[in-house]
């Protein structure tokens, strides 16, 4: 069983289609370890034992009838609770939506199935995608499986949870500010957010409509790309995602590039920088080096970071950030009044304002709330223009320094987060500082540009730290090409947390 | 000094809601369909479930172009929809799909005829594309029941400028945009079905002794019937006479802004609507969802092209080219496909007096008694214009031509292939005519007589004896060579 | 451009937003908000004369379906998580008036 939950994607799918182990196996492998280990970790919010073991079977009987299976045939996948699939219920671990059942599968769990995977349960999450730690979670916070008491990110935390504590083989996550890649590189995985367009967003239960993408996050980048292969692609269904061909992400995956230009954001690199996250990045530059990539210096003005008098840091991104997402956000989650679908309040109203704001004070906890206030606020008639309007601008402005650094470089290198993993509890009352945990990763959203982040070392505490590589639009081949060098290189790749038996380095 | 000589002039303004005739739904595939039980052309998309996403129809963007080419607007090039906040429960996601500020007609105009002869000009603001909401039923005294088959219906809403003077022009200008939609074959624009809504805006500008006094703004929510609209329109505008004449300093406009007022049908009055918590901040903003639509010019030339001859237009060329009537022509041009029949007719060179008579006699008739167009019968120009050319000809007399249309409803084929059949032929053969009359005329010394004698009761004479020969003919002898001959030989004696 | 947050503007927003809020909770949120909202301010900073909105984050336009119609859900599918249905319909408590 060990050995099944130690293996990649890739492996995983051969041997299932070799048939040197069943798809069954598999899924009981994961199953078993999910029993034994997701209540110290709450990493899941529903686990679907039986239609994963259907699902399982079915792989099973079709090999053995000789029949074609697709590219992940028989491996086990999470999917994060605002991702809509038609077993068990999407709650975006809301109350607002506890027990909701979705009468479709969003278009990526679609493609999942179709490619033969096995989908194991729903996994826990900041309530409605809004948070950075899971912490908002209506079911309790996930935690980091490298330290129980430290958070696993979020809002794609029981995503990251579940894959670093060996309960998936691999999981979808959403990322709108950093929520794919934050959690990855709190629990030592790669996670990406993909350019915005490139994957359906059908059946993503919205929060910021401009800056969401469905994200596959994996424990190395060779099956990062495979994933990407069967969910990226053409939907009908979603008319911001767009037609043009996927390539093969793995194809030459493993070829390092000859002259490499990796651009270093100046802005990103401060004295504001954590010293153990900057020697990690420095590392990183000397492994690019010596496999001759070029280390260019770039700026991105618009997403610098200040910090004040008192240490506190600012960042345009993050000011814009949530102007847009708040904004899209306040619309997004209108709909969720107790009328159609969702909680109602049980108290008896009057009218139907009551009816709608007695459960909508109910059904959503305190972050939601406060950024729907913000997002109306921002779009109310008298401070559009100050606020939203003018957020729209600064995001032009931050795209355009994007796309001059792409000029000079193929792919650019920077941390993924201000730190490693921070205790439970230490942010929720101080909701600012909460958002500042998305300084690097912000910006990346606004732009529409793609994204990886990947395990770069382990702290001496003994915690994962993440890096990021940002590439151009449409550019996740330079992106996970040049991770997965990075990852051959320096072994980084596949850590697990000490209660799994990993080293540290 | 009496107030009774101040000069009142209503400003009136119109806003119409037309449901656009597409197969689905503006953001979905559900079908757009009225009359369907409750909440069967529904889908996660129009119930605004979790994680769904609007795709924007092809079809309504093209009919809105081609009402907007029609009421001769600009289509920009660009367009885009919007999200405007409100919270109803027939309006599931709690925001309509909109357009505010780039809307995809705008600075257009429609000439709506009179009664008089006249022809008022009013102009048209713009017109956008919208989704519609579903509906609330209010039968049960304690809840209400929602239905979202309606909701995101397209919705094509026209804003017209505040043109019109009195409920005449109001209904003139509505019953001319009701008429150009079904020309346009966009919407069918059926008030029973709720296709056409109403939103009139009325005040008054009054000048009394030099000053001039401006009433409230007052906008009449959801008119769905002419008459409504009339009543509304017509004691709308009394009313505010009546409160100026009461307080002329009191009563006038204070402050930007309209305020609504809904229409009892039972107690024939406006009445004032309860005031809306916090009067709407609708809080528009740019959809995320939905991509720009860029317009160029050879999608506007293709829209443009589509917009053919319009009504008003093509009844003055009827009368003038067919020589026809004013009520013909009027009942040719009611939709395009009709007067289509027509013109094909003539190009093919039958006669268009003939080729008229036919339309608004026999298929008229049927059409009628069908409930759907002329052009929807199934009858073809080739056929139509055949069948005149034989009238014209004599070939056929009309009682045959009656029986040919039947036929041609009932199991189709060209005329002369069912005059054949039918044994329907005019008799050319001016000899048995002759003999026919002989017949006739052996047969009924009396009425011949009367004929002959310029009796008094010659001519129902005549008439009896041109009956008994089309008889005896079985309605085969041309009715006018049959008159010819009688005359003849009632004369010759 | 921040205006005071007072808490008769928290209150509005809340009327706004549909969301219903204790005494306390305006309070609470009076003071994160005008946190929030001075930390957002720094975009004030910025010159942003002549520069384009960017409403989308993807360069495409004219994204439009064919209407031709697809599968519908039946009335039970539809209602199936209704919090309240009479029959056939979605329902809710009197709404007075009608859109």
């Amino acid at each position: 069983m060990n050995e099944i939950i130690n293996m990649s994607v890739l492996e995983l799918r051969d041997a299932v289609i070799k048939r040197d182990m069943t798809a069954t196996d598999a899924a009981r492998a994961y199953l078993d370890a999910i029993d034994a280990r997701n209540t110290s970790l709450n990493a899941y919010n529903e686990v679907f034992t039986e239609d994963a073991l259907a699902q399982a079977g079915e792989i099973d009987n079709r090999l053995k009838a000789g029949e074609k299976v697709g590219p992940l045939a028989g491996v086990p996948v999470a999917v994060k609770d605002n991702i809509c699939t038609v077993w068990g219920t999407t709650s975006c671990s809301s109350k607002m939506l506890e027990g909701f059942r979705s009468p479709y599968n969003a278009t990526s769990v679609s493609r999942l199935r179709e490619a033969g995977a096995v989908i194991l349960g729903k996994t826990n999450m900041d309530e409605f995608a809004m948070g950075s730690s899971t912490e908002t979670s209506f079911t309790g916070p996930a935690r980091n499986p490298w330290d129980v008491e430290r958070v696993p990110g979020g809002s794609s935390g029981g995503s990251a949870a579940a894959l670093s504590g060996g309960l998936c083989a691999a999981a979808l996550g959403s990322d709108t500010g950093g929520s794919v890649r934050q959690p990855a590189a709190f629990c030592g995985i790669v996670g990406m957010k993909p350019t915005y367009g490139r994957v359906s967003r059908f059946g993503l239960v919205t929060y910021g409509s401009s800056l969401d993408q469905i994200g596959p996050m994996t424990r190395d980048v060779r099956d990062c790309a495979l994933l990407m292969n069967v969910i990226a692609g053409h939907d009908s269904r979603d008319a911001t995602c767009v037609d043009s061909p996927v390539p093969d992400y793995l194809d030459a995956i493993d070829q390092p590039f000859d002259k490499l230009r990796i651009g270093l954001p100046r802005e990103f690199f401060t004295e504001a920088l954590n010293p153990e996250i900057r020697q990690a990045m420095g590392k990183a530059g000397e492994v690019y080096k010596s496999l001759g990539a070029e280390l260019v210096d770039v700026s991105l003005p618009h997403s610098r970071i200040d910090t004040d008098e008192n240490g506190a840091l600012s960042s345009y991104a993050v000011a814009c950030y949530y102007l847009i997402a708040t904004a899209e956000a306040s619309s997004n989650l209108a709909r969720y009044d107790g009328v159609h679908f969702g909680h109602r309040t049980t108290r008896d109203c009057g009218d139907i304002v009551e009816l709608y704001s007695a459960s909508r004070a109910e059904g959503f906890g305190d972050e939601v709330k406060r950024r729907i206030l913000l997002g109306t606020y921002a779009l109310s008639s008298g401070y559009y223009d100050a606020y939203y309007l003018k957020a729209l601008k600064v995001r032009r402005l931050i795209k355009n320094d994007f796309d001059r650094a792409f000029d000079n470089c193929d792919v650019l290198l920077c941390p993924t987060t201000p730190s490693t993993a921070f205790g439970l509890g230490e942010k929720v009352d101080d909701p600012l500082a909460m958002y500042l945990a998305d300084i690097y990763t912000t910006s990346v959203n606004l732009a529409g540009v793609s994204a990886v982040s990947i395990p770069a070392g382990v702290s001496k505490t003994g915690l994962p730290i993440g890096m990021q590589l940002i590439g151009p639009v449409f550019g996740e081949q330079v992106v996970l090409r040049s991770a997965r060098m990075f990852e051959l290189a320096s072994g980084t790749c596949r850590l697990r947390p000490p209660a799994l038996g990993g080293k540290q380095q | 000094m009496s107030m009774e000589d101040a000069v009142v002039v209503p400003i009136i303004g119109l806003e119409i809601h037309v449901e656009l005739a597409t197969e689905t739904k503006m953001f979905c595939r559900c079908r757009n369909r009225f009359g369907d039980p409750a909440n069967t052309n529904v889908c996660p998309v129009c119930i605004g479930m979790p994680g769904v996403l609007p795709v924007m129809n092809a079809k309504a963007v093209d009919y809105s172009m081609k009402v907007g080419l029609a009421l001769n607007c600009e289509i920009p090039s660009y367009t885009k929809w919007d999200r405007k906040s409100y919270y109803y429960p027939d309006l599931p996601k709690n925001y309509q799909i909109s357009q505010y500020d780039l809307p995809l007609c705008q600075n257009g105009y429609l000439e709506a005829p009179l009664p008089d002869g006249s022809v008022k000009r009013v102009g048209v603001l713009r017109a956008h594309l919208e989704e519609d909401a579903g509906k609330n039923i209010h039968d049960n005294p304690t809840h209400t029941g929602v239905d979202l088959n309606r909701a995101g219906v397209p919705l094509l809403e026209i804003v017209s400028e505040p043109d019109m003077n009195n409920a005449q022009e109001v209904l003139a200008f509505s019953r001319a945009m009701q008429r150009l939609v079904r020309w346009l074959g966009v919407s069918e624009a059926n008030m029973q079905m709720g296709h056409m809504r109403f939103e009139p805006n009325i005040n008054l500008h009054i000048t009394h002794e030099g000053r001039e006094y401006k009433t409230p703004i007052i906008e009449v929510k959801n008119l769905n019937s002419f008459k409504a609209l009339e009543g509304a329109v017509t004691y709308e505008i009394r009313r505010q006479h009546s409160r100026w004449l009461e307080d002329p300093e009191g009563f006038a406009l204070k402050k930007k802004g309209k305020q609504n007022r809904g229409w009892d049908d039972q107690r024939n009055v406006t009445v004032f609507q309860r005031e809306k918590e916090e009067a709407h901040d609708y809080r528009y903003f740019p959809d995320p969802d939905l991509p720009a639509v860029v317009v160029d010019d050879e999608w506007r030339n293709r829209v443009a092209q589509s917009v053919t001859e319009l009504p008003i237009a093509r009844r003055t060329r009827f009368i003038k080219d067919y020589s026809i009537g004013f009520g013909e022509a009027d009942a040719l041009t009611q939709d395009s496909p009709t007067g289509d029949l027509l013109d094909e007719a003539v190009s093919l060179g039958a006669p268009p007096r003939r080729v008229v008579n036919l339309l608004l006699g026999k298929v008229s008739a049927r059409a009628n008694e069908k409930g759907c167009g002329m052009s929807e019968l199934g009858i073809s120009s080739r056929q139509l214009a055949q069948l005149a050319s034989m009238l014209d000809e004599s070939k056929i007399n009309a009682t045959a031509a009656d029986r040919i249309v039947d036929h041609m409803f009932d199991n189709g084929g060209m005329p002369e292939q069912i005059a054949e059949r039918l044994n329907l032929l005019a008799v050319t053969d001016v000899s048995a005519v002759e003999e026919w009359v002989d017949q006739a005329i052996a047969a009924n010394p009396g009425p011949a007589q009367q004929v002959r004698s310029g009796d008094k009761k010659a001519k129902q004479a005549f008439g009896f004896l041109v009956g008994q020969v089309m008889r005896a003919s079985g309605g085969k002898a041309p009715p006018a060579t049959v008159k010819e001959v009688l005359e003849q030989k009632l004369t010759a004696d | 451009m921040s205006g005071k947050i007072t808490p008769e503007l928290v209150s509005h927003i809340g009327r706004l937003g549909r969301i219903e809020l204790s005494d306390q909770q305006v309070v609470t949120l009076q003071r994160q908000l005008s946190d929030i909202l001075m930390y957002v301010d720094k975009l004030k900073q910025l010159d942003t004369w002549n520069v384009e909105p960017m409403v989308y984050a993807v360069d495409i336009q004219n994204v439009l379906a064919e209407d031709i119609p697809g599968a519908s859900l039946s009335a039970d599918e539809a209602l199936a998580n209704a919090p309240q249905r009479d029959g056939d319909f979605f329902m809710v408590p009197k709404v007075l008036g009608d859109s």
